[in-house]
């Protein structure tokens, strides 16, 4: 564009360009757009797509490297998925049922170590951003380092956690094994939740720095308790950031395979057999691609449904859609 | 809240002592053992360490090809967050300064493709990249070029969200101004609202890179000897008999490093960029 060019002077000049055929005014966001729709076409939309194919086709580990002559199988593997007698949904139940209570614990504890840190932070005192980092570092950190250093800390005879539980007299002379057992699910909670709620905590901070200081001071001023404070003006204010807050912690969670999976590898106790890992077992380790789509589309399913209820119930980033 | 009473104060302070120490208790321990000599890190934990060493920081690159993972990794998630960046800039562009029939359509797909879990993914994306091998000779599977395109995928619906959120909180009248002096659309974006909207696509980039970098799942099924990523290959400090538990504590503060430094340096780009993507 040279700056000898006057275009107010010479609009259809203008107007030429602009109808240069790939850059066409009409044509431009299309243009724009279309390589992310490419992407997002190949690997979330025609493989969500192929998976439900898939879940009604017998694939399993003779067919993979011809899965069109895999057998038709219908509502085979879904019937085999929800037949809560036979083992196969046996095994499916139990591990929804982990993972639901799993997920609930975590969001609950993540949620409020979240909104306890953002309250603590979010007054003046010195040292407050040094406290703000030192939150974030969990959360900034690979999620397969923390959960390795976790394998570590959770160690039964040499581990710093039950040095600690020790030290504290909270345990007697025979320590927990935390990694196999029951105790397994609480391993899982705690390695969750410490790289979870700094996330919960970062949202929640963002929320209350847009909340006008002065509805505080007025509080204050009419004699509110700091309990009532909280309740009245921080937790109704805050509604829009829990609403989004919220379902994407429980999605997050209830799709949660990496703690699983660095602790315990294929084979977690049954105790921390959460879905994904499930799932994932029955696919790539018993070979089933058939049985382990039909058991995704389940949970797809299951997660679709509690989103659209939460969405309607909430009417959580209806404004931002619209927007 | 200056004027707080004794009790408040006491109440703030234990609270804080209390989430940091949750905090800094597993940190401290991998920090610890890091510098352990291994006889000391099979025995018992002690706080106080009674031998310190760099040796495992050395010993790290020997015992695995570390430094080769770091390779692998660096490039998947270099080229996935430009990549990622680059097709986010665009599609944020077009929704946010354009209408057009889809824009509702596209902003629902990118929405719910979060919600989908990884798993579901993975099976057919195998069979599609084995099968696109046999059938049309493009090799994914085990690629490094498979492994970016999954990953600036994954980053890219949240990518494009924060950064039509960024856009949107910019006036038009800034690129309304350049094109009615001749610039046309484009122009108007890579001179005028990227050099503006840096600190959100800074955001955005620290965020993919951070996807990339941590991403287990995939990486676990999508890779092979030759493009094994961090994730993946930290696993191989323990043996079937034996665990370098102070070579993988050192080895994992390595990997974390560069991340959580980005973090932290930019964590008031992200917040607001959370803000204005996500939190509205």
């Amino acid at each position: 564009m040279t700056a000898v060019r006057e275009p107010v002077a010479r609009p259809e000049e203008a107007r030429a360009r602009r109808r240069q055929p790939l850059l066409s005014r009409r044509r431009l966001p299309y243009v724009l757009i279309a390589p992310a729709i490419l992407f997002e076409l190949l690997i979330h939309v025609i493989p969500l797509l192929s998976g439900v194919g898939i879940s009604f086709l017998g694939l399993t580990q003779f067919f993979i490297r011809n899965w069109t002559q895999a057998p038709f199988a219908g509502l085979g593997n879904y019937r085999r998925a929800l037949d809560f007698g036979g083992p196969i949904g046996e095994g499916l139940l139990h591990s929804f049922l982990i993972t639901a209570a799993f997920t609930v614990i975590v969001v609950a504890l993540a949620w409020g170590m979240g909104m306890l840190a953002a309250q603590l932070v979010n007054s003046e005192f010195r040292g407050q951003r040094w406290f703000r980092t030192l939150f974030l570092v969990p959360y900034a950190a690979p999620v397969y380092v923390s959960v390795i250093a976790w394998s570590f800390l959770l160690d039964r005879d040499n581990g710093a956690l039950n040095k600690l539980l020790g030290d504290l007299h909270l345990i007697g002379d025979e320590p927990p094994f935390w990694l196999i057992g029951t105790n397994a699910f609480w391993a899982i909670v705690m390695t969750t939740v410490w790289r979870l709620w700094p996330f919960a905590f970062l949202m929640i901070l963002a929320g209350m720095q847009s909340i006008p200081k002065e509805l505080y001071e007025a509080a204050e001023v009419d004699g509110a308790s700091p309990w009532r404070r909280w309740r009245h003006i921080t937790l109704p204010l805050l509604r829009p950031v829990t609403g989004v807050l919220m379902i994407i912690l429980f999605l997050w969670t209830f799709n949660e395979f990496n703690t699983a999976y660095v602790l315990f590898g294929p084979a977690p106790p049954s105790s921390a057999d959460l879905l994904s890992l499930h799932i994932y077992v029955n696919s790539f380790v018993n070979l089933n691609f058939g049985l382990g789509s039909a058991m995704s589309v389940l949970l797809l399913v299951f997660l679709l449904l509690v989103t659209v209820v939460y969405i309607r119930v909430f009417r959580v980033g209806s404004d931002r859609l619209a927007a | 809240m200056r004027h707080r009473s004794v009790r408040g104060r006491l109440a703030h302070a234990t609270g804080l002592a209390i989430l940091a120490f949750i905090t800094i208790f597993p940190l401290y321990t991998v920090i610890v053992s890091s510098l352990k000599p291994l006889g000391d890190v099979r025995g018992e934990f002690h706080w106080i360490p009674s031998n310190l060493t760099l040796q495992p920081y050395i010993d790290i690159w020997k015992t695995v090809p570390l430094a080769h993972y770091f390779v692998n990794s660096l490039i998947v998630a270099v080229c996935a967050t430009v990549a990622s960046v680059t097709l986010a800039i665009f599609a944020a562009y077009a929704i946010s300064r354009y209408r057009f029939k889809g824009r509702t359509a596209f902003n629902i797909t990118v929405l719910s493709t979060q919600m989908f879990p990884g798993i579901l993914f993975l099976l057919p994306l195998f069979v599609i990249f084995v099968n696109l091998e046999k059938s049309f000779g493009i090799t994914l599977y085990g690629t490094y070029v498979g492994l970016i395109i999954t990953y600036l995928t994954f980053s890219l619906p949240f990518s494009i969200w924060m950064l039509v959120g960024y856009f949107n909180s910019i006036p038009r009248e800034l690129e309304e101004s350049a094109m009615t002096e001749g610039a046309t659309p484009l122009q108007a974006l890579f001179r005028i609202l990227i050099p503006v909207s840096m600190p959100g696509i800074a955001a955005v980039a620290i965020y993919s890179f951070i996807t990339a970098w941590g991403e287990v799942l995939f990486a676990s099924v999508l890779t092979t000897d030759e493009t094994r990523t961090l994730a993946i290959g930290l696993r191989n400090y323990s043996s079937q008999t034996n665990v370098y538990w102070n070579q993988l504590m050192a080895a994992a503060i390595v990997v974390s490093a560069p991340v959580v430094i980005a973090f932290l340096a930019a964590q008031r780009l992200i917040v607001s960029g959370l803000t204005a993507g996500g939190v509205k």
